[in-house]
């Protein structure tokens, strides 16, 4: 039986051959990392140093508006964000908008996917049209959806929707999370469905062919052999399309700028208000640093799973 | 007999139901296709305009205003960082792939960790740099930014092509000296050409299509096209037609690119994972 590890099989597991060549000599090893180097250097310039910074300036008062407000707080910044309510909805939010954008685009990317494996007319034409959404500019997809789709007004959405009475309703200020969410979803199950297509299509036919001859019905095989199959491709599709929706902007400044109130403010929304609407740097940057951490406690349990998929892999 | 015939008709039912499920997906995008072909009358009409005949000048007005220089500024850090994550990419991906050192995994698990660093992590001490340095609202400060995005993407992904070429070839051209690692060239660079095409196909979509460094780092000069498109927030008047060609032509480069490019697409969106 096929592990679902094999998906990954070119990535980090591979090359452990290579890795147990002859003992490397001292000069031969820095010949080795050399090609290395730069790359390396200019993303520890650009990544670590300026978030050791951003640490450092987590403990300071400093606002750019106020010269000469740069003074050492302590933990201020970080008690504030435990009282202040807006960090409170924008990780409510946040979790809200990722969870409901990954789930829905899931299940959408697979049963779209399952038909483009079957048997259908113009199924290359049909995959196309599918990713175009997720090509589409982020920034132009939302001010299109918002201004031609769903205005109350002239937009079409409404006008379809006027025969079951919801012919005025005005989606982006009355449902602002609702909006986000299916723009969202709009651009992230094409990404899904690519995954879970391709995990499919590595599918042998010929077991579930096997499996209809011995009397199973559609349901049975799809939960006993396809599933199981997908698995860690709908992982890995999850795991990759979290780390992104996560850090949704361009959408939410396009449709609701974070409104109405702080309905739809997301993390990165509220972190771009404070740094740059409210000029906080010591503010912006405790956020910040929280902001890593919650992203190092997802991060470990979804890398978790994928490492040991890695693991397997270089086993075999 | 029957069972082919039954086959036919669950073939026409899944294809229907596939078709509907894929224009709903596609929707959107043809109706921005659509609105930028109409008049602004058209655009912004009760019930919305579906037949009518197909005008250009949406196009003409946007193509002949001002948004062409934000269309330059995006072909530049776009371009620019993909050659910038290839130039230092490669090199990275042969280290760790042709030639492994010794922590090979945490090397590259210590570039990924970078792509999805929230920018949080980052942001401040960046902007607080590049506005010390005179470098906000520059094209090259948002390359360099760009770079930093895409470069571990380009190191995964490349890396992972790398590994297809047989490990012979390259043993060979060590021993064989320097008029062979010519004839290696030869061999090699065509190998990895769907490699190369892959990683750009990904920085250039990231890179064009990315709105928070452009919008907090640059506000006139060095702007790029997602920022062209903020005047669309809550435009007044009539400005369906122009938003719609705008976000047409803004679109289209990537959208073009990723149809081209389709196979090396969910490979480069999955750094090499899946083929």
């Amino acid at each position: 039986m096929k592990t679902g590890s094999s998906i990954l099989r070119s990535v980090v597991g591979r090359g452990g051959a290579r890795d147990s060549a002859a003992s490397i000599s001292g000069r031969d090893a820095w010949a080795r990392r050399l090609p290395l180097l730069a790359a390396f250097i200019y993303v520890f310039l650009m990544t670590q140093i300026p978030f050791v910074l951003t640490i450092y300036y987590s403990f300071f008062n400093w606002n750019l508006l106020k010269p000469g407000s740069f003074k050492f707080s302590g933990l201020d910044n970080y008690a504030r964000l435990i009282t202040d309510e807006s960090i409170r909805t924008a990780v409510w939010n946040t979790v809200v908008l990722t969870v409901s954008v990954i789930a829905i685009s899931v299940i959408l990317g697979t049963a779209v996917a399952m038909i483009l494996n079957s048997d259908v007319f113009g199924k290359g034409l049909m995959r196309t049209l599918m990713i175009a959404p997720f090509l589409i500019m982020p920034t132009a997809g939302a001010l299109i959806w918002k201004h031609t789709l769903l205005n109350p007004l002239y937009g079409l959405i409404p006008y379809l929707l006027k025969p079951i009475g919801l012919g005025r309703v005005d989606w982006v200020g009355q449902a602002p999370m609702v909006t986000v969410v299916t723009v969202e979803v709009w651009r992230w199950t094409p990404f899904m469905m690519l995954i879970i297509l391709a995990g499919l299509q590595s599918q042998n036919p010929e077991v579930l062919e096997a499996a209809k001859v011995d009397g199973a019905n559609a349901l049975q095989a799809f939960r006993r052999i396809t599933l199981p199959l997908v698995r860690p491709f709908i992982e890995l599709g999850a795991l990759l399309g979290s780390l992104f929706v996560v850090q949704t902007y361009d959408s939410i400044y396009m449709l609701t700028y974070g409104g109405p109130g702080e309905d739809t403010t997301n993390i990165p929304f509220l972190l771009y208000l404070v740094a740059f609407q409210g000029y906080s740097i010591g503010q912006a940057s405790a956020i910040g640093v929280v902001a890593v951490i919650i992203t190092i406690i997802v991060a470990t349990f979804a890398l978790r799973t994928l490492f040991s998929i890695f693991q397997v892999e270089a086993r075999r | 007999m029957i069972s082919a015939q039954t086959s036919l008709r669950s073939k026409i039912l899944l294809s229907v139901v596939g078709w509907l499920v894929v224009f709903i997906f596609f929707f959107p995008v043809l109706w921005m296709w659509m609105e930028a072909l109409k008049t602004e009358t058209q655009a912004a009409s009760s019930p919305p305009t579906i037949f009518f005949m197909p005008t250009l000048a949406s196009f003409q007005e946007v193509l002949s205003g001002d948004f062409p220089p934000f269309f330059i500024n995006s072909a530049i850090a776009s371009i620019g960082s993909t050659i910038l994550v290839l130039v230092l990419g490669l090199p990275a991906a042969y280290a760790l792939a042709i030639r492994p050192i010794k922590r090979t995994q945490d090397a590259l698990f210590f570039f990924i960790s970078t792509r999805f660093l929230p920018f949080a992590a980052s942001l401040v001490p960046l902007y607080l740099l590049a506005r010390d340095l005179q470098l906000l609202d520059n094209i090259f400060a948002l390359t360099l930014i760009y770079t930093t995005i895409n470069l571990p993407l380009g190191v995964w992904l490349l890396r992972s092509f790398l590994l297809e070429i047989p490990n012979d070839l390259f043993e060979a051209a060590r021993v064989d000296g320097a008029a062979f690692r010519h004839e290696i060239l030869r061999i090699v660079v065509p190998l990895i050409a769907p490699g190369i095409a892959a990683t750009s196909l990904i920085c250039l979509i990231f890179s064009w299509n990315e709105f928070f460094y452009a919008v907090n780092f640059t506000s006139s000069v060095a702007a790029t096209t997602p920022i062209f498109l903020v005047g669309f927030i809550s435009g007044r008047g009539l400005f369906y037609a122009k938003l719609a060609a705008a976000a047409t032509v803004s679109s289209l480069p990537v959208l073009l690119a990723g149809w081209i490019a389709q196979k090396q697409l969910i490979r480069g969106l999955t750094m090499g994972a899946v083929k």
